[in-house]
């Protein structure tokens, strides 16, 4: 079927048969410049029939203007918004008479409200969890907007030369042949994990936390899938497994703390025991919220390597 | 003046010469590589500002993962600029 043909069946509304065409004209064998000179022919002809010019006009007119005046007004009422919270805020360091309130609170009775020593932990996951959860959020909104862009699967397999090229070279990318990078590997990834485990856990009471242990960890597994290949991490680590272990972590961190802030709001006695300070087990809820941050972190991490790297998790 | 305070004042020096030239560096790889050094120096300084966790984060988040993924960008640019240049034949494409 010529060009010709394809394109009035495609002004006809017949897109199945113009994917069919771009994926027999985009296939690897065939030369660049024949695909992007038919290319060029088939956007040409689009703009030069009135059907296409109509299009491309009517997206000028109304959805460009309609564009920039909702933009241009979000933008301005955004800065009045914020522009009005400001000046409503005590001057920095004057006239403020929470700002040694809360340090000092913090720092007197940290210890006795939270159970943590490091009084850090105790801060951003008890007096300010929300803030944290917030962040554990961004991190998993993050992860899925990059799987959006650089997934790599059947349903999402854009017709680009690129694409062809990265789904070909998954096994490329498996560098466990490697002799140096693999014993090395073997040596140093049991460390990084120990150390990123000692990190998560002792996040109460040494500096540390969910989130730098996470981060350890996440680096250990990036480093894990170099030295022995992704197929390797890929037996323990699919992209269904991470979505479910990213959102278990995450709806254990939301359910907890609303129990604890509907128990605290209403005036019940907290039930969760806080421990001895300075043991592993101390601190009440806040080992188990490091632990579920730091798994969120780790995924997230190496769901970024991942799909940077190959444009898939696993092979699930 | 002790040694903490010469050293953070070279620490912040530093600091900042990195952050001028990661933009002033015309070539791609030798500015992710000051940008790593950026990094390495401001976990040198979360140390030295009592904030050891901090430090730990930055040093795996700012001089490892984020490393990572500026090398495994810049190369997949590199293909596409070889590729583009050589086209699609030129038989490094293919699976070995």
């Amino acid at each position: 079927m010529s060009i010709r043909e394809r394109l009035d069946r495609y002004l006809a509304g017949d897109f199945e048969g113009m994917a069919e065409f771009l994926d027999t004209q985009e296939s690897p064998d065939t030369p660049r410049e024949k695909v992007k000179n038919e290319r060029k022919l088939l956007t040409e002809k689009l703009a030069e029939s009135r059907q296409g010019q109509a299009v491309i006009s009517a997206e000028k007119t109304v959805f460009t203007r309609l564009y920039r005046v909702v933009s241009v007004t979000c933008c301005i009422v955004l800065t009045l918004v914020m522009l009005y919270c400001i000046a409503h805020l005590p001057r920095y360091g004057y006239d403020n008479p929470r700002a040694d309130e809360v340090v000092r609170r913090y720092v007197e009775d940290g210890l006795a409200e939270t159970g943590a020593v490091n009084i850090v932990a105790g801060m951003i996951l008890d007096y300010r969890a929300f803030d944290t959860l917030g962040e554990s959020h961004v991190l998993f909104t993050a992860l899925l907007c990059v799987t959006i862009l650089l997934r790599i699967d059947t349903k999402n397999m854009r017709r680009e030369f690129e694409d062809y090229y990265t789904v070909r070279r998954d096994h490329y990318y498996d560098t466990g042949r490697d002799a140096i990078l693999r014993t090395i590997g073997l040596v140093v990834v049991p460390c990084i994990f120990v150390y990123g485990i000692y990190i998560l856990l002792n996040g109460q009471v040494s500096p540390g936390g969910g989130f730098s242990g996470g981060a350890v960890m996440g680096a250990g597994l990036i480093i894990w899938s170099q030295a022995r290949g992704f197929s390797h991490v890929d037996r323990l680590l699919t992209a269904r497994r991470l979505n479910i272990l990213t959102f278990a972590a995450l709806a254990f961190y939301s359910l907890s703390k609303c129990y604890v802030f509907f128990m605290g709001a209403n005036g019940f006695p907290n039930h969760i025991p806080k421990g001895i300070p300075g043991a592993i087990l101390s601190g009440g809820l806040i080992l188990p919220l490091d632990i579920a941050v730091g798994l969120v972190v780790t995924c997230t991490m190496y769901g970024f390597y991942s799909l940077f790297r190959r444009g898939a998790v696993g092979n699930a | 003046m002790n040694f903490i305070t010469i050293l953070r004042i070279l620490l912040l020096l530093l600091l900042v010469t990195c952050a001028v030239s990661v933009n002033l560096t015309k070539k791609l790889l030798p500015s992710v590589v000051i940008f790593l050094a950026y990094s390495t120096i401001m976990a040198l300084l979360w140390i030295l500002m009592e904030a050891p966790d901090l430090a730990i984060t930055e040093a795996a988040v700012g001089a490892g993962v984020s490393g990572i993924l500026f090398f495994v960008t810049l190369r997949k640019v590199r293909e596409e600029d070889e590729k583009d240049r050589s086209g699609p034949d030129n038989g490094k494409g293919n699976t070995p």
